[in-house]
């Protein structure tokens, strides 16, 4: 099971709590998580990845073991950390201010 | 009549305003989606439980909201709205080529007989049609298809399309605005579109006689004479009796004829509303007072609108989808601004009274008469 940490207005669109676990065919990369995750719940799609070009959104980032992994290829296998739970993989909206 | 439900789309959250056919007293709900952008709730006229709304933040992109019990729960729906074939390119701010992209829905318009039917207006500007309940939602190209597609630039608010309205004499017309390319209208369910901007004369554009790039910021009928439209431009207030193929303009006696909304009372079609606005440079009420100005004769005669509504240090702004009228037997005016505030006039525009005033920042006002 992978563990996503998903900020706060995706766990209220999707009733969600902090933390979610989610299983993962296959290779456990940035899209393989984020299919697995709009599988499940289908009100997050479009909300992380643009629908047209897949690309994280622009005021999102990824991150995992303490690293910003967003710029990682999106196929890119992530850290045994994350595949076998032992890590959450977070999304982090950018802070604003004002 | 047994009351009133005000949906309002604000800058961080959507609220529901309910009142008894008074209009005295009224409940005001806790904001839904707390945080997020509503630019637009809209409720079936086949359907009144049946409320679409366009949920939207720069963080997460755009997202649909369904309610089929008045506002109590809500359900999201489908999203993916995606530019028919390759989408091209239309003109950026500065005049070069600009490829087409998705950013929110501006404006929803439920089908005057369907309650699953319901069309968006989005940006950049473009109109969808939904008939499965907002689930799944197709493009109606031939609209950015037009020839002068490529022509098209946005205005200060992005390339937005911001009206449509239904016909509701011909279910095979609709009319649709867009800052600033300007008026359209189709004459078969939405597959070809032509543009109607004969009469409009914008400063900037050097061609008088130019198809295209007119701001409009609005268009209202009333729907028992749905050939006349009321148009509020960026400058001028204009007037057509032909389904848009001739504007003329009726600014008549007004101060500065800026603005964004325009509306028409419910049982008078020849009453129109305005809230004029300094300039636009200045996106505030001339002398810092807040009037609305109300025309009897379907434009050129104005009269101030100001029984109840701040006559001095008032700086809001009225954004073009923040105005609507309830149909009650006295004809109910109501207006939201940027300040939060949302007024009402139970009385035509007579006299005013502030429902709700401390509201974030209010993008839209929809009315429903229950």
């Amino acid at each position: 099971m992978v563990r996503v940490e998903l900020p706060f207005h995706l766990r209220k669109l999707a009733s969600l709590d902090r933390e979610v676990s989610i299983d993962v065919a296959g290779a456990v990369t940035q899209r393989a998580i984020i299919d697995a995750l709009e599988a499940r719940y289908p009100m997050l799609r479009g909300t992380i990845r643009d629908y047209s070009t897949d690309k994280r959104r622009p005021f999102l980032r990824f991150f995992a073991c303490e690293e910003d992994i967003s710029f990682l290829q999106l196929d890119a296998p992530l850290p045994d950390a994350v595949a076998s739970g032992a890590e959450p993989f977070m999304i982090v909206g950018a802070l604003s201010g004002g | 009549m047994s009351g009133v439900r005000v949906l309002v789309g604000t800058r961080k959250g959507a609220f529901i305003l309910t009142s008894d056919g008074k209009r005295d007293k009224w409940e005001v709900s806790e904001p839904l989606f707390g945080g997020w952008q509503f630019y637009h709730l809209k409720a079936s006229p086949v359907d009144p439980n049946r409320i679409y709304a366009s949920q939207q933040n720069d963080w997460f992109g755009q997202t649909m909201q369904r309610s089929n019990d008045g506002g109590k729960t809500w359900e999201t729906v489908g999203n993916k709205f995606l530019y028919e074939g390759v989408p091209g390119t239309h003109q950026w701010y500065d005049g070069t080529p600009h490829p087409w992209e998705f950013k929110r829905v501006w404006h929803l318009e439920p089908s005057l007989t369907d309650p699953d039917t319901v069309y968006a207006g989005v940006e950049d500007a473009a109109i969808f049609k939904s008939t499965d309940g907002g689930q799944n939602w197709l493009e109606l190209s031939g609209l950015r298809g037009h020839n002068t597609g490529s022509q098209w630039a946005p205005g200060a608010g992005g390339l937005c399309l911001h009206t449509i309205l239904l016909d509701p004499k011909n279910h095979s017309r609709l009319y649709v605005a867009i800052s600033s390319a300007g008026a359209f209208r189709s004459d078969d369910g939405g597959k070809t579109w032509k543009p109607i901007t004969r009469g409009l004369h914008s400063k900037y554009i050097p061609d008088p006689n130019a198809e295209v790039g007119h701001c409009v910021h609005r268009i209202a009928f009333h729907p028992s004479k749905p050939d006349t439209l009321f148009m509020q431009k960026h400058w001028d207030v204009m007037r057509s009796d032909n389904a848009g193929d001739l504007w003329t303009k009726v600014s008549g006696n007004l101060v500065t004829d800026f603005g964004f909304v325009i509306d028409v009372h419910a049982h008078e079609p020849e009453t129109v509303y305005i809230v004029p606005i300094k300039s636009d440079a200045e996106h505030y009420p001339l002398d810092g007072k807040l009037q609305v100005f109300r025309s009897r004769t379907g434009g050129n005669e104005w009269e101030p609108l100001t029984k109840g509504l701040p006559q001095s240090n008032c700086y809001v702004n009225v954004l073009r989808e923040a105005m609507d009228v309830d149909s009650l037997d006295k004809c109910g005016v109501y207006f939201g601004t940027t300040g939060g505030q949302v007024y009402l006039s139970a009385d035509a525009g007579d006299s005013w009274k502030t429902i709700v005033h401390d509201l974030p920042p209010v993008i839209s006002v929809e009315v429903q008469t229950l």
